[in-house]
């Protein structure tokens, strides 16, 4: 569903992503791992065109992404961010409906009964009209899943959708993800939880200095990496004393 | 000499309050006009052209440098011999507009550059046109963050307002000038003209704020 072959990206003279080659099927869950700065967060953000890239290719579902397909691109994928990035001055059931009727153009009404239904989905249907900076973090992220739902896309691109959350929450957000994931959704998801990687994810892509190391089916890669780097990292990340 | 300065008030304030009424017309009119102009350049000055920016930078360099008082000078003398000739009251909207436009445009300047670059990829991501963009998420949040310095440059509209007495339109300034030069009464005359402006003022910073705590519920 997403090919992306020999894509480069630089700012500048640094070079952050160089010839990355894989592919993601349709229905499967691909986790990137990795140091910070390894370029995970920025390969995630040109497959929705977000940055700009330099070299290579990427299609969505067919469309090879670049400054004329971004809309037709982007109403196949949907993105949450570690940030959530909430609209402040929108509520929750507004936040999530967004989208489909501005950018999608489509009726107000159904839009918004779907809109309840998917806070509900995700557990927070009674803060439908609530300010975003009433939540917690872990309701915002929630609210940012229904926001990405709402567009009923065919890939989510999940940006480190755990790392600002209150440790107690991130169990819940991963909970909604894993079941998304059991629906048959298609995921990228940029991610630091290595649990989630091995027990939710099809196949994991071990990232570092802009260039896939190593990758495979989710328990080998994280079980038994077959690169001594891929193995270092998991060991001081599983192991930090 | 309270009693006179209260006999003598209620003879001058009738004329005086025409002048208020001028003084209002000038100051909505200029406040509406500095409004689009300021949006105008703002929103020039954000475009991806780079024409549309350094016109939108001339423009607010060149205004701000130059005195209220001589841009309407120029929009009331000189204009005419180009051929456009504007009324005493459009030449005093039209000029004080165009000055205070550039303060608005600074003003919205600093509402976009508040914005969250994170919330414009939030929306993006969504797939929502530019426009859209600008129009549902630049510009509300924006708007937050413009208000207050809104309240501060409406309210020096309002007395710069005075300046059009200077190209005869008879606002309030102009008319209690002309009331103290045939009255000698300059005390009372003042003080009022004073007073009028504050009772102009006060209610716009009172409706400022009032719209301020409003935008912050929301």
């Amino acid at each position: 569903m997403i090919e992306i072959r020999n894509l480069r990206k630089a700012f500048g003279a640094n070079v952050v992503l160089r010839d990355i080659n894989f592919e993601v099927a349709r229905g499967e869950v691909v986790c990137l791992i990795g140091p910070s700065g390894s370029g995970k967060s920025t390969l995630l953000r040109c497959i929705n065109g977000l940055e700009r890239h330099d070299g290579g290719q990427i299609t969505v579902d067919g469309d090879l992404v670049g400054p004329t397909t971004l809309p037709t691109v982007r109403r196949k994928l949907a993105m949450v961010f570690q940030r959530f990035n909430l609209f402040p001055h929108r509520t929750v059931l507004e936040n999530v409906a967004e989208g489909p009727i501005h950018a999608q153009g489509r009726p107000r009404a159904e839009v918004l009964a779907e809109g309840k239904a998917l806070l509900a989905r995700v557990g927070i249907a009674d803060k439908a009209d609530a300010m975003p900076a009433a939540l917690s973090g872990g309701q915002q992220q929630r609210v940012g899943i229904a926001r990405a739902l709402a567009m009923k896309p065919q890939a989510i691109l999940f940006d480190e959708p755990t790392s600002a959350l209150d440790p107690e929450r991130v169990g819940d957000v991963l909970q909604i993800m894993r079941d998304l994931a059991a629906e048959g959704l298609t995921m990228i998801v940029v991610t630091h939880e290595m649990g989630f990687a091995r027990e939710v994810a099809d196949r994991v892509v071990f990232m570092e200095g802009g260039q896939i190391v190593e990758t495979g089916p989710a328990r080998q890669v994280m079980t038994n990496p077959q690169e001594p780097r891929t193995r270092q990292f998991l060991d001081r990340v599983l192991n930090p004393l | 000499m309270p009693e006179d300065f209260i006999a003598r008030s209620i003879e001058f304030l009738p004329i005086l309050l025409r002048g208020v009424v001028v003084t209002i017309e000038v100051t909505l009119g200029a406040l509406l006009l500095s409004v689009v102009l300021g949006l105008l350049w703002a929103i020039m000055g954000r475009s991806r052209l780079a024409l549309l920016r350094a016109v939108s930078r001339t423009v607010i360099n060149v205004v701000r440098g130059i005195p209220i008082i001589v841009q309407l000078f120029y929009v009331y003398f000189v204009l005419p011999e180009f051929g456009l000739q504007l009324n005493a009251l459009a030449a005093g909207i039209v000029g004080l507009g165009l000055a205070y436009s550039v303060y608005q445009a600074e003003n919205f300047r600093a509402g976009f550059e508040s914005v969250d670059p994170a919330l414009v990829e939030a929306a993006q991501s969504l797939g929502l046109s530019e426009r859209k963009i600008m129009l549902r998420l630049m510009l509300p949040l924006a708007v937050r963050t413009a208000l207050p310095p809104f309240g501060n440059t409406s309210i020096m509209l309002l007395k710069d307002s005075s300046i059009a007495s200077t190209i005869t339109v008879a606002e309030l300034t102009r008319a209690g000038q002309l009331l103290a030069v045939s009255t000698f009464q300059n005390m009372t005359v003042y003080t009022l003209i004073a007073i009028l402006y504050l009772a102009m003022s006060l209610p716009l910073t009172l409706a400022v704020h009032h719209l301020e705590r409003r935008m912050k519920r929301r």
